[in-house]
């Protein structure tokens, strides 16, 4: 059994790694905090660089952040915001009807279709990239919101994912169901998809962290700030020179609020996604 | 109609969106990735030279180019260091929240952090504490009571790789420990409890109950890490572009540079078909270690 120095001695290697852990995260917000570039510059070369004096607290790089004409921050966030909402809202209803009828319907070729999905989850996107690009320009869609949205909607995993649940569910409802005179539609809707919100949850989970955060196929199809996500928009604030560390922590703390929110918000659900994508591959 | 006609007709009506995306965003593309990889085309195709069938010229021009095979085996360094320590990160802190720790959910909310916070996010942090002027070096030349130099560790060809490799296990190792907390929790409590009638100690009990418990998450774990490690690109193209002198070059950087900077798709696409088989081949290693273990049991 474990004794009390034993608990002790568990906890303080526990406090470590939350030093680890939340050290650089300490360091973005308090450097987006702090009022004077100068002052940023010497106290990111000492301990400092994690905490800032309370009554230092200022909000200019925020501001400053907000007011940039050149990088509209704003802007960016309704583009990932666009982007995302669209790719998991309709996401949801394509690759979840599709596993429905893969995991609950009776026709031939079902298995060999099943199948072709599986084997098609392994084809990363980085390698299809190139190819379409050349069909995002061929039909005129570069530097759209489209060109983000439309070809991630349908997506293997997901389908699977919601397959895996779906073929879980006892087969009496849908019996029951169709004795009460419902359509297969309507079971879908009534039935199995109200009983499949943790499922929903780890797709739209896992699909809004990889869209909020793209970078590679933005950086592709996007040419001005019309359409182009926030992530990107940083990487480029970034690569301007000479950093002006305060600007981009307070561009990097305002680009992760959201996601931070829905991560306190729904936690759990996070963790219990991240085990769900473990089964990829 | 009969029933199970109708029944067929609206099962396939429901595959049908998702079916036609994915041929036309997934199937498509990805086939053209292939046809493409035999040709000379570009991305701004010469209207005076058209594009024309070279056989396997790509891959031979791939096999003989430096870059590649530079990029191809930085990318397997940078795998092999990353693979190992964020397992062994995610696995401790698996073992350590696995524990009688108070407010476990706590420190599992927190230790999550990182891996919703994104990679550029992420770099922008880090290239902070890497700079010359950095935290790093303040704590490096403390440590060694000032007689080491500053280094520019993202500059510096023997400290940019693992430099990049921390900032990866720091983001990802929360990934792997949630999987090997689910994979802890998969073992009986009964085995724990044999091997105590038994008189095991703590470090018996971890070799020889928990650590065969979690075979199967070991693979899951170690395939997972490497197909994501494989496809390294954002914190490279941000913090290095490749350098010092390409030790930082990635196999994605590559396909990016040739096909989409330089316009050379034929190149590009054959270095994707060769990126997509190694995906495949890791992925298979997976499958057959798994089955193997199956047909074990």
């Amino acid at each position: 059994m474990t004794t009390r120095s034993e608990r002790l001695l568990l906890l303080i290697i526990a406090l470590v790694v939350v030093a680890f852990v939340l050290a650089p995260l300490f360091l973005m917000f308090a450097t987006a905090l702090k009022p004077d570039e100068n002052q940023i510059l010497r106290d990111l070369g000492n301990a400092h660089a994690f905490w800032v004096n309370p009554v230092d607290i200022s909000f200019k790089n925020f501001e400053a952040v907000l007011a940039n004409k050149t990088f509209p921050i704003l802007r960016y966030m309704l583009n990932s915001g666009i982007i995302v909402v669209s790719i998991v809202t309709i996401g949801i209803f394509v690759n979840s009807l599709a596993a429905f009828s893969l995991a609950r319907m009776q026709f031939t070729g079902r298995n060999l279709v099943i199948a072709f999905i599986v084997a098609l989850i392994i084809i990363p996107m980085e390698s299809v990239a190139i190819p379409l690009l050349l069909m995002m320009s061929a039909i005129g869609w570069v530097d759209t919101y489209k060109a983000q949205i439309i070809p991630f909607i349908a997506h293997p995993f997901s389908i699977f994912l919601f397959y895996q649940f779906f073929a879980a569910i006892p087969k009496d409802l849908d019996e029951a169901a169709y004795v009460a005179g419902a359509s297969k539609l309507r079971t879908y809707w009534t039935i199995i998809m109200p009983l499949s919100l943790p499922t929903i949850a780890t797709v739209a989970i896992l699909q809004s962290l990889e869209y909020w955060n793209a970078y590679l196929w933005p950086l592709m199809v996007t040419r001005g700030s019309d359409a182009r996500p926030v992530s990107l928009a940083l990487a480029q604030f970034f690569s301007t020179p000479p950093p002006v560390w305060g600007n981009l922590m307070a561009f990097s703390v305002l680009m992760s609020l959201p996601i931070l929110t829905v991560y306190f918000a729904f936690q759990r659900w996070f963790i219990q996604s991240t085990i769900g994508s473990g089964i990829k591959g | 109609m009969s029933y199970m006609k109708r029944d067929k007709r609206a099962a396939w009506y429901m595959l049908a969106p998702a079916l036609l995306m994915i041929g036309v965003f997934i199937v498509l593309p990805f086939l053209m990735s292939v046809i493409l990889s035999f040709t000379d085309q570009r991305l701004v195709p010469n209207p005076n030279v058209p594009t024309a069938f070279i056989g396997w010229r790509n891959y031979l021009r791939l096999a003989e180019d430096g870059d590649f095979l530079n990029a191809f085996w930085r990318t397997a360094t940078f795998t092999i260091l990353v693979v190992p320590l964020q397992s062994v990160m995610g696995l401790g802190a698996a073992l350590l929240i696995n524990t009688k720790l108070p407010m476990r959910n706590l420190f599992r909310g927190i230790y999550f952090l990182p891996t919703v916070i994104s990679m550029v996010v992420v770099s922008v942090i880090w290239s902070s504490l890497y700079q010359r002027e950095g935290f790093f070096n303040y704590a490096f030349t403390n440590l060694t009571f000032g007689t080491a130099q500053p280094i520019d560790w993202l500059q510096n060809p023997y400290t940019a790789m693992p430099a990049l490799v921390l900032l990866s296990a720091w983001q990802g190792f929360p990934f792997q420990m949630v999987v090997y907390l689910a994979g802890l929790q998969g073992i009986s409590q009964e085995l724990y409890e044999a091997a105590r009638i038994e008189g095991a100690n703590r470090w018996q009990e971890f070799w020889h109950v928990t650590m065969p418990g979690l075979r199967n998450t070991h693979i899951l774990v170690a395939i997972t890490t490497t197909i994501f490690a494989f496809k390294l690109f954002t914190q490279v193209q941000l913090l290095t572009q490749g350098g010092p002198s390409s030790v930082t070059d990635t196999l994605v950087r590559v396909m990016y540079m040739q096909g989409f900077r330089q316009g050379k798709v034929g190149i590009g696409a054959a270095a994707a078909v060769v990126f997509f088989l190694l995906v495949l081949g890791i992925s298979l290693v997976q499958r057959v270690l798994v089955k193997e273990e199956r047909a074990i049991q």
